[in-house]
């Protein structure tokens, strides 16, 4: 029985995310290794646009209206449209592993029984299902796994695959919405902290500030440098606890992983349970004063020096090169 | 709920040959964020009054890891362990946590976000969604409010935090926002020695029960270790020969 592979797509402040249009192309590939087909499904208060992009990846898209989705918990609402999907024949689900992602894929486990493989850093299809790359043990390990069944889960992490459109968009079903699968939880208030529109999971450059910025203020040189590269700013968990800027920052085992061109970290020693949410960064740059900080094992470049000094030495540089 | 992992400090961890997790090449500790959810959970009561018991699904002898969580303040555990249990795959592992959870009354069930061992971070949803409880995940803070019996959460989003409420019963899901966990004291590592840990099997627990043929629902095929990264270049220069240093770098690599 060849699969049916569903995209379920993640909508934020009305459009698309990057990581949903990733997973759009991932169902897409799999679907045509594997002889069978790739649907998407977004549930959403105003799914439309989201819906209408999310076409330009696959042949036919869900767009499910939950007008609850405003005032309640996504996930289950979405997955009693999954559910529903699962009837009419959907085989694979590939969801974000993100906060949302994550919830709706422990709830679909819960009500259909489906295995699930989490956090894939990337997927091909072999034999009869998805081979999953993960990283486990706080990436002391790459597994590939697999599914026994004709059914499962996969949780996708960002830049797993890079996107790419079909070539002719597909069509787009409405349909209105089944209601909560699970009782869902109000949300009465949702508050952006400043500087966190940008998302650290999906940037390109991540500039991190450690312990060593000591302040606050000291995340000066940090933010002017994000600024400059185009980038988001990140944080250990050290800088975090200290209350110096907010956990949706912090990078690393408890917090996010990240993958992007250019980790530049400022005053981070580089523990263990930070490196795993950092090392696969394609380029590492640390600035540290100390020159035994372990960050150095696995930075391409290290710069033993202030990151005070080192920092705006280095803004004014690339300042000065881009508008040379 | 709680989890013994691995000590990821110690370092030890590895995937036995067989691809499953070797338990026995590294000491066990408490999972890092149940242990965040065991502080909140004694922190809840302590305001509000009431007891919390302990729930992990692990092998016979985690019984000394489930110590460590009574020692902090926790007054009772369940262990589900069963040899048919080794291994277990996520819709298995979430089946058997949600009927032993099913055979006690609570108001809050808490977990952690996920676990350093796996990652999966998907058992909580899934409990609940079995338990038909609401889920609140992600949470920084855990307020409830006996009166009304509803209970709010700062729920950790990408972007800040969103303020969710539901009725109680309800499964929470815990980060390390919760506050560090308490060291126990000498005298709760005393009293935990005489605490109640309960064990039950599979056949315990007829919601429970493995897959009839016996086959987990995913399977490890391939497991290494991750590339090691090529030694960098190391340098030491004044401020601005090092700033230099970096931005050639960067545009050897076309980031600027
Ligand atoms: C269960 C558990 C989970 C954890 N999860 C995470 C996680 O998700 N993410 C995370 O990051 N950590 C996590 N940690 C914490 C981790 O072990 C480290 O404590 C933390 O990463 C250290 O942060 P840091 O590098 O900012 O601070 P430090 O280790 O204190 O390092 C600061 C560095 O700055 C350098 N420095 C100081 N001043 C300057 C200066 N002026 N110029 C240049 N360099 C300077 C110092 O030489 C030092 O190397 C976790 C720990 C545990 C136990
Ligand atoms: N075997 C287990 N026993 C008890 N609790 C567990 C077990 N597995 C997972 N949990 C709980 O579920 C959370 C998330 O785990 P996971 O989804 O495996 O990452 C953990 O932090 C624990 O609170």
């Amino acid at each position: 029985m060849p699969p049916v592979i569903l995209a379920v797509a993640e909508v934020a402040d009305g459009s698309l995310t990057r990581l949903s249009s990733e997973i759009a192309t991932l169902a897409r590939q799999l679907a045509e290794s594997a002889g069978g087909s790739a649907v998407g499904l977004v549930v959403d208060a105003a799914p439309d646009a989201a819906a209408a992009d999310l076409a330009s990846y696959l042949p036919l898209v869900v767009a499910v209206t939950a007008p609850a989705v405003a005032g309640e918990v996504w996930a289950p609402h979405a997955a009693a449209e999954v559910r529903r999907l699962a009837g009419e024949g959907i085989t694979h689900v590939l969801a974000g592993a993100t906060v949302d992602g994550r919830d709706l894929a422990g709830t679909l486990v819960g009500l259909l029984d489906w295995g699930l493989l989490a956090n894939a850093s990337g997927a091909t299809w072999s034999g009869d299902s998805p081979e999953v790359e993960a990283a486990v043990l706080g990436a002391k390990a790459i597994t590939k796994s697999v599914l026994t069944g004709n059914t499962g889960i996969v949780t996708v992490r960002p830049n797993a695959v890079e996107t790419s459109k079909a070539a002719a968009a597909g069509t787009v079903e409405s349909r209105t919405a089944e209601g909560a699968a699970t009782p869902a939880a109000a949300v009465l208030e949702r508050v952006a902290e400043a500087g966190a529109e940008a998302s650290l999971e999906e940037a390109r450059v991540v500039v991190v500030g450690g312990r060593g910025v000591g302040s606050p203020e000291g995340f000066g040189i940090v933010d002017d440098l994000a600024a400059v590269l185009g980038g988001v700013v990140g944080a250990t968990r050290a800088s975090v606890d200290a209350g110096w800027i907010g956990y949706a920052r912090q990078i690393g085992q408890t917090g996010k992983v990240v993958k992007p061109s250019l980790y530049l970290g400022l005053g981070v020693s580089g523990a263990m349970q930070h490196r795993v949410g950092m090392q696969s960064a394609e380029s590492i740059v640390a600035v540290n004063r100390d020159p035994d900080a372990p960050i150095a094992e696995v930075a391409d470049l290290f710069v033993i020096g202030d990151l005070f000094e080192v920092g705006p030495a280095l803004l004014t540089e690339l300042r000065a090169r881009r508008g040379s | 709920l709680t989890k013994p992992v691995p000590d990821p400090a110690a370092g030890a961890e590895r995937l036995g040959p067989d691809f499953r997790l070797d338990r026995g090449a590294s000491p066990s500790v408490v999972n890092g964020n149940d242990e965040y959810a065991l502080e909140a959970a004694l922190q809840l009561v302590e305001a509000h009054g009431g007891e919390v018991a302990i729930l992990s699904m692990a092998p016979a002898n985690a019984t000394d890891t489930m110590r460590k969580a009574l020692a902090m303040g926790a007054l009772r555990g369940v262990l589900v362990t069963d040899p048919a249990l080794a291994g277990a795959d996520l819709p298995t592992t979430i089946r058997v946590l949600a009927a032993a959870a099913a055979g006690e009354s609570f108001d809050l069930l808490l977990a952690g976000l996920d676990t350093s061992d796996g990652q999966g971070g998907a058992v909580a949803a899934g409990v609940a969604a079995r338990l038909g409880l609401p889920l609140l995940s992600n949470a920084g803070a855990i307020d409830p409010d006996p009166a009304t019996g509803r209970v709010q959460v700062r729920r950790l989003s990408a972007k800040g935090y969103d303020v969710i409420e539901s009725p109680m019963p309800a499964v929470i899901s815990c980060t390390q926002a919760l506050g560090a966990p308490r060291y126990p004291s000498l005298k709760g590592i005393m009293a935990a020695r005489s605490r109640e840990i309960a064990q039950k099997a599979v056949a315990d627990l007829p919601e429970a029960a493995v897959p009839a043929d016996g086959v987990w629902a995913t399977r490890v095929v391939e497991a290494e270790k991750p590339p090691a990264r090529a030694a960098g270049r190391v340098v030491k220069a004044p401020p601005g020969e090092a700033a230099r240093e970096i931005a050639d770098f960067l545009a050897g690599r076309r980031i600027i």
